[in-house]
């Protein structure tokens, strides 16, 4: 639907792809930055009552954070690409 | 030697362009210390260097839609180029990111005004291509970059201060890239179709010819260089007098200026990058609790976005009619030199109050000059 000054169809779509892109990818950014910590998933250790804070980020941890940093790198190799080709 | 004074000034236009937007893409990152002002700018350089060559699906359509382009003749592009010139220079003076997206239109479209009447402006498109997204993007981008901004400071709470600003400053980086590509491919492009339009207009190219490689070489050049030059002045206002940023803030502010700019170029429309980028700013303010937020300045610079396409319209028709009044080649020559005097003047001008890589982040204090200490600071 869309009127002759907005195109409506077009407006709903960048606003959820934008959100998706532009708050959707630094969220992500923000989870693989704590899975990294320690001392954030110390808390979270210590309150389910795992033991002492561990000196450097678990396996869980990192593997989660590689796949997050993996998926932004992906949606920014995506947006050269549409800078390369627009459709 | 008409079309090669037409071709200098767009190139100038394209400069100005440069240094007005460095601060769009990289205001945060400097604000925040991700880069070091000396590098973003010229990371800034580099990636708009790249973006003017990776796509060129614009040629001479700049104009198309907005005005009736058979009605254009080089003398006219002249005249728009000057007062999105002149425009561009003035909101920098200020310090206020103004767009010079809408500085250009705004200026083609006094001039065509001047040349052949008010019928040969397609005010429909004008209002729904120029300014219905000029009202609406700045507030969608701010939307986004505040919740974005919730969000990454709300994850990330548990995560120590140092830990976190130091992750962030990595993600500004590469998120102020993303726009300094964006814009590289966006803005550069206006220009190339600028120079096809009057080269169409002026009868070396044929109706819809693609910009020719020198165009595009030249356009791409102009525009990087002036983004390495660094528009301090902008800078400064965009990364110190809006919002007080922090690592996570930018991030998310130019993450959602890149996904605004991108997604909607690929849905056929030409944001402005500089209501985009400060729509995000303001936007990432919003979103983090107890964030301050000058509102003031922001009101300054929302009402320089509404005089920039009447104002440089005014220019751009009186440049018309001057350059017109003379005649031919003369004419022009003459406004050149008028144009060249007054970029002097407002050049020399700014020294006094002069922002530079040293000084561009000393502390707010209500204005753009920075404060005796701040001018103290020479540049290395």
């Amino acid at each position: 639907m869309s009127t002759s000054w907005i195109n409506l169809d077009a407006l709903w779509k960048i606003i959820v792809v934008g959100l998706l892109l532009g708050a959707g990818l630094p969220a992500l950014f923000a989870v693989g930055l704590r899975a990294l910590s320690p001392a954030a998933s110390a808390t979270v250790a210590t309150e389910s009552g795992a033991g002492a804070a561990p000196a450097s980020a678990s396996l869980l941890g990192r593997v989660i954070a590689v796949l997050c940093f993996a998926i932004v790198l992906a949606a920014i190799g995506w947006g050269v690409y549409k800078i390369v080709h627009p459709n | 030697m008409l079309m090669a004074l037409v071709v200098v000034t767009a190139l100038g236009f394209d400069f100005t362009n440069g240094f007005h937007d460095t601060g769009n893409a990289m205001a945060t990152s400097i604000a925040t210390g991700a880069l070091p002002p000396r590098i973003a700018v010229a990371l800034s350089g580099v990636l708009n260097l790249v973006g003017a060559f990776l796509s060129f699906t614009v040629a001479a359509t700049i104009a198309s839609g907005l005005v009736q382009t058979h009605l254009v003749t080089p003398t006219v592009v002249f005249a728009g180029l000057v007062g999105g010139i002149l425009w561009n220079l003035a909101t920098w003076f200020l310090g206020i990111p103004s767009s010079s997206s809408h500085a250009l239109i705004g200026g083609v479209i006094g001039s065509t005004i001047a040349a052949a009447g008010g019928h040969a402006v397609q005010w429909h498109g004008v209002t729904s291509k120029v300014i219905i997204p000029a009202v609406l993007s700045p507030v969608i981008a701010g939307g986004i970059a505040a919740l974005g901004t919730y969000l990454v400071y709300k994850i990330t709470q548990s995560v120590p201060q140092e830990q976190r600003k130091a992750g962030f400053r990595i993600g500004q980086i590469g998120s102020a890239s993303m726009v300094s590509l964006a814009h590289g491919t966006n803005d550069a492009q206006k220009t190339m179709g600028v120079i096809t339009l009057a080269l169409i207009a002026n009868g070396s190219l044929h109706a819809g010819s693609k910009a020719p490689v020198w165009v595009i070489v030249c356009c791409a050049l102009a525009i990087s260089l002036g983004t390495y030059i660094g528009g301090w002045r902008v800078i400064r206002a965009l990364g110190k007098g809006l919002v007080e940023i922090e690592a996570p803030q930018g991030m998310a502010a130019e993450s959602s200026s890149a996904a605004v700019i991108l997604v909607s170029s690929s849905f056929g429309y030409s944001l402005s990058t500089t209501h985009v980028a400060t729509g995000s700013i303001l936007g990432s303010g919003v979103g983090k609790k107890g964030a301050e937020v000058r509102w003031g300045v922001a009101g300054q610079m929302a009402t320089a976005w509404l005089l920039t396409l009447p104002c440089a319209g005014v220019v751009g028709a009186l440049a018309y009619y001057a350059a017109h009044g003379i005649g031919g080649t003369a004419g022009v020559s003459a406004i050149f030199v008028v144009l060249v005097a007054a970029s002097l003047g407002f050049y020399l001008r700014s020294r006094k109050s002069a922002v530079n890589p040293n000084n561009v982040n000393a502390e707010w204090s209500g204005s753009i000059a920075p404060g005796a200490a701040g001018l103290a600071a020479q540049p290395a």
